[in-house]
């Protein structure tokens, strides 16, 4: 049975000279780092699954789409769990 | 492309580009579409150039008819469009949305029994079903519901979530009156012609806070306030109910009397004894006889059952007006001591001082509530010699105002203390009378203390009297402080 968990991650990200805030890459808690290739979307959205509200980005990483939020002052993302 | 197309193309563009307030309101459109359009006709003879076509200052000029068009479209229409919108079982939708596993359970948040806080202050659906109710002590609902979730408040979280709330309201109007954390009217009619436009609004809120906050809200669309807060609570959760001049009679009047906003259980029962039972029988019954026995209150509910109500939706952004800052504590045990209720005098006091301080406003009065053990309650007020927002002036004329009206009472349950005639700290009265420069001095000391709990939490610095009962003296009023619905009235 899958199941989902909020995980907060830490996140390389940058501002931009208009303060417009760009994350650039994940590391995951093994020490893996995922670099963000593109930001497809941006918007303010609730995840339902993992319970938590903030800035949504829709970033892409080796050609897959994945969600990454921005809870003020941390980034989660909707982690998968195998029982 | 024929230069009326390209300009008609140019005129829906301009005006569909107005935000979101614009975005499917055929009729303000439309007129909009059409002033841009006639404006762009009458350009060329303005400029006495005779050309055809617009340049920059044409399409600004084409522009600015176009909003007055479409804002006279709605002008025209005399019924205000009133949205109420309500965030369904609000605290404890909230602790499910950050609590995924708790969906499924039924779950209550519930203030401290220890601190006899302990009732249920909000409930989910599935609570709801086993017959838990708002209001009622943890215990009697732990027994209609033995599996019941019972977590506790977490006020900075929902002031978070309403505040987000508002956020959205206002990317419709700037005429947003919150009412409590979880309600707030929007006066739309800027935006939408009818009712049923008020109800798309509705719809694309509802949306909007589903994708956004997680979280539900049901909406009442009516062109006053009162209807549209009946029309909130006709269909729940996530819902849009409209209450329309030619259908109120069928959706309201059927509903119970004691729903309507300002009917409790006194006036319930003394409109019961005339037979007044639903909003129907209100509204049809002899406004005279209501007045004899309700006062001014029997002519405002008769106005509200036939929707009469006419208030305003105060315009958010601008801060409210003020008229009174206070505190009130149920007591984690029954104060008996003189010393219990001066701690729990002084740990209002405080708060009260600080709050007033925050707010720039200083009080010329303060009134003290009381309500003992067999919840028998009452107030009194006293003015203040001067104007002040320190918290020893304020703890004397309470305290003074405890030892005068309640010598050698009952045991006491809850205490308030309320700042009253608030006005600002400057330009204050200059003085060398000796009570105003010592109150000036603890407010100056009071300052200094605000700073240090700002730093370093609320119990770093106390009175040595507090140190007498750690459990009475727990009370942090002003970090504790919540916002409850306001007056209707305010």
């Amino acid at each position: 049975m899958m199941q989902v968990a909020k995980k907060f991650v830490a996140v390389d990200a940058r501002f931009s000279e208009e303060g417009e805030l760009a994350p650039l890459a994940i590391y995951w808690e093994d020490g893996r780092k995922y670099e963000i290739d593109k930001i497809l979307d941006k918007r303010r959205a609730a995840s339902l699954k993992a319970g938590g509200i903030g800035v949504r980005y829709t970033v892409r990483i080796n050609g897959q789409s994945r969600f990454l939020w921005y809870e003020e002052p941390r980034w989660f993302v909707e982690a998968v769990i195998r029982n | 492309m024929s230069a009326t197309r390209h300009m008609r193309q140019t005129a829906t563009a301009v005006v569909e580009n107005r935000g979101p307030g614009w975005h499917g309101r055929p009729v303000r459109v439309l007129r909009a579409v059409l002033g841009f359009v006639e404006a762009s006709r009458f350009y060329p003879s303005l400029k006495c150039a005779g050309k055809p076509g617009l340049d920059r200052q044409g399409i600004s000029f084409c522009r600015f008819v176009a909003e007055f068009y479409g804002v006279l479209a709605t002008a025209k229409m005399a019924d205000r469009i009133i949205l109420h919108s309500d965030l369904n079982s609000f605290y404890a939708s909230v602790e499910c949305f950050y609590n995924p596993e708790l969906r499924a359970l039924p779950v209550a948040v519930g203030g401290d029994a220890e601190k006899r806080h302990g009732i249920v202050l909000a409930k989910n659906e599935l609570a709801k079903k086993y017959g838990v109710k708002t209001g009622e002590a943890l215990w009697q609902a732990r027994q209609k519901c033995p599996g019941l979730v019972v977590l506790k408040p977490n006020y900075s979280k929902y002031i978070q979530f309403s505040k987000l709330a508002r956020e959205i309201y206002d990317r419709y109007t700037d005429r947003v009156e919150s009412f409590g954390l979880d309600e707030c009217w929007l006066d739309v009619s800027g935006v939408a012609g009818s009712i049923e436009e008020g109800g798309g609004i509705a719809d694309e809120i509802r949306a909007l806070m589903r994708e956004e906050l997680g979280v539900s809200v049901s909406i009442g669309v009516s062109w006053n306030k009162i209807f549209a807060k009946l029309g909130s609570d006709m269909k729940k959760p996530d819902a849009t109910t409209c209450v329309a001049k030619t259908d109120f009679k069928e959706k309201v009047w059927i509903l119970p009397v004691a729903d309507l906003l300002y009917v409790g259980r006194a006036t319930e029962r003394k409109l019961r004894k005339m037979g007044v039972l639903s909003i129907g029988d209100l509204a049809c019954f002899d406004v005279e006889l209501l007045a004899k026995v309700l006062g001014a209150n029997g002519r405002m509910l008769w106005g509200f059952a036939n929707g009469l109500e006419n208030s305003a939706v105060r315009k958010s952004g601008g801060s409210p007006i003020i008229k009174s800052i206070g505190n009130s504590t149920t007591t984690p045990k029954d104060l008996v001591r003189a010393d219990d209720v001066k701690i729990t005098l002084y740990a209002l006091s405080e708060s009260v001082a600080s709050r007033l301080r925050d707010g720039g406003v200083r009080c010329r009065g303060v009134v003290l509530s009381i309500r003992d053990k067999d919840l028998f309650s009452f107030q009194r007020q006293a003015p203040l010699e001067f104007a002040s927002s320190s918290s020893k002036t304020i703890f004397n004329a309470a305290w003074k105002l405890f030892a005068v009206n309640y010598p050698g009472g009952k045991p006491i349950r809850s205490l308030g203390v309320r700042a009253i005639g608030l006005v600002e700290e400057f330009p204050s009265q200059l003085s060398f009378a000796g009570p105003v420069l010592d109150d000036e001095r603890i407010e100056r000391l009071d300052r200094s203390i605000d700073f240090i709990r700002e730093r370093f939490g609320y119990h770093s610095a106390k009175r040595a009297l507090m140190l007498v009962d750690p459990a009475l003296s727990s009370l942090d009023a002003k970090g504790d402080h919540v916002i409850h619905p306001e007056s209707f009235f305010a």
